[in-house]
């Protein structure tokens, strides 16, 4: 037996752990992006929202974070491309007969077109929102709050002159919030019919592509506890195939019919 | 019964083939496919005509020989059985059966249904052996090892080597082939000494033959005639990860 191995990533097993490991990482986003985007179902004009969205853009350690999970759906795209290369060519002949789904799932074999869906989603979503806030395309708008009733006095929409930076001054016991609505862009974006058709068909490709995914990256690290993949197959169906995607899905949804 | 094969006939590896339609008449429901196969020949022969080649040995399902993708089931429809093992009662009178060989690089077809299958013995020379002085047969129970753990690895080791996982993995992954040979010395003391180079080796091998990568679709398991488990590709993964992140040894020099 040669001593003398292969480096990890040049090998057909490394390959794979980094497409799992990528792949759990974004996993753990999906969780957090949508704990912190069901504060668009608040009935606050975007208030709680738009607070949120300065916090994930101006927090140090989140914009760590977020670098991380830009070279993680990069190196989980470029990865799956390679590997898919490689996948074709072992099988230079294909069969004339094939009956695939008699011995597997139909998800675990289209991963691909799933993932595809999935990315031309994010490069959509992206433009829409991250791109429009990061360079100044939003709208902006000035909440005015009683903080010892926590009711909302006013809220009024700013032009460009009036609004500078993101501001929260407190006077009289009146807090005022001058931000930018990432809360309305998102109301107008969603009044389109094709984007939320886009949104709900790439809910469920994200949906059949984290049923196996989930699991799946857990059997590539050898994770296969007889006492816990039992737990890990469930979560991955039901946190990850089923919860995250349908909330997700009921965003546009929601923006759409409430007009 | 009367059948309609579809036969995949190549000249040699360095032909291209083609699908050549074939009658099988009078064949009885009792027959194995390959008993079916070997009237046909007979038939053909007869005629003059070159017979179809396929690869068969024991006829029992042990040798891990026969091979054959049968309407795209690797060993047919039934599921836990070789191609030998296959009876004539699992088809219907007037029945089209398509037959081909097994498709990967890493298989090419050397005539007809036969394809070269000794990437698995280069792998196997790789790293799936124990180097133990031999000498005579010693004692029963000299080495303890618990009942699940022998059972364990004695399942891992029925892999005959047929090569269905390739055939049916819709990416010609070796893993479930390779999994089975690393668990069945990384569960037994035996095995131990090259346990962590054994897994190295192999996968290397394994890569260096074109084989394609797992995707986890469990199509191997779901086709395996010896019900070899999707856990010992979990267990190869396991080993390997561990070799090369954990704990590799190397000889230093």
């Amino acid at each position: 037996m040669s001593s003398k191995s292969k480096p990890l990533f040049s090998s057909s097993l490394g390959k794979k752990l980094i497409m799992s490991l990528t792949g759990l990482f974004l996993c753990m986003f999906l969780l957090i992006h949508l704990i912190g985007n069901l504060q668009l179902f608040n009935n606050d004009a975007g208030y709680a929202f738009n607070k949120y969205a300065v916090f994930m853009t101006t927090f140090p350690p989140i914009k760590v974070v977020s670098y991380l999970l830009y070279a993680s759906v990069i190196i989980h795209a470029i990865y799956a491309l390679v590997l898919t290369l490689k996948n074709k060519s072992a099988r230079p002949v294909g069969y004339n007969q094939s009956a695939g789904s008699a011995n597997s799932k139909w998800n675990s074999r289209n991963m691909g077109i799933l993932g595809t869906v999935l990315l031309v989603f994010i490069a959509t979503h992206m433009s829409n929102f991250w791109w429009k806030y990061h360079n100044d395309q939003v709208p902006y708008i000035e909440y005015k709050t009683d903080l010892k009733t926590g009711q909302q006095l006013e809220v009024r929409e700013l032009t460009a002159n009036e609004f500078t930076v993101y501001s929260v001054q407190v006077e009289n016991g009146i807090e005022t919030v001058q931000a930018r609505d990432l809360y309305k862009q998102v109301d107008f974006a969603f009044q389109s019919l094709p984007l939320v058709a886009l949104y709900v068909i790439a809910m469920a490709a994200l949906a059949f592509h984290l049923i196996h995914g989930f699991q799946s990256a857990f059997q590539t690290v050898g994770f296969n506890h007889k006492r816990y993949i039992g737990c890990i197959r469930t979560i991955g169906v039901w946190l990850f195939g089923v919860i995250i995607p349908v909330l997700f899905a009921l965003m546009p949804l929601y923006f759409f019919f409430k007009g | 019964m009367n059948l309609t094969l579809k036969v995949w006939r190549q000249k040699n590896d360095k032909s291209t083939g083609q699908f050549v339609t074939i009658q099988a008449k009078d064949i009885a429901d009792d027959m194995s496919f390959l008993e079916m196969l070997d009237i046909v020949n007979d038939d053909l022969t007869r005629k003059g005509e070159d017979p179809i080649y396929f690869d068969h040995d024991c006829r029992e399902g042990i040798c891990g020989m026969c091979s054959l993708v049968i309407n795209g089931r690797a060993h047919g429809p039934n599921q836990g059985t070789t191609t030998c093992q296959l009876h004539m009662r699992s088809f219907h009178d007037g029945q089209t059966i398509v037959i081909e060989p097994w498709r990967a690089a890493a298989f090419p077809v050397l005539k007809d249904l036969a394809v070269d299958r000794t990437a698995f013995d280069r792998i196997q020379h790789a790293g799936g052996y124990v180097n133990i002085n031999t000498g005579g047969v010693p004692d029963a129970n000299t080495i303890a090892i618990p009942k699940v753990i022998a059972d364990e690895a004695f399942e891992s080791a029925t892999c005959i080597g047929c090569g269905a996982c390739v055939a049916a993995c819709k990416n010609a992954s070796a893993m479930l082939f390779v999994s089975a040979k690393v668990s069945q010395f990384a569960l037994l003391p035996q095995g131990q000494t090259e346990r962590y180079e054994r897994a190295q080796a192999m996968v290397d091998q394994m890569d260096a033959e074109g084989f394609g990568n797992c995707t986890n679709t469990g199509a191997c398991e779901a086709e395996c005639p010896v019900g070899i488990k999707l856990t010992n590709i979990a267990r190869l993964n396991r080993e390997y990860l561990s070799a090369k992140v954990l704990s590799q040894r190397d000889i230093h020099a």
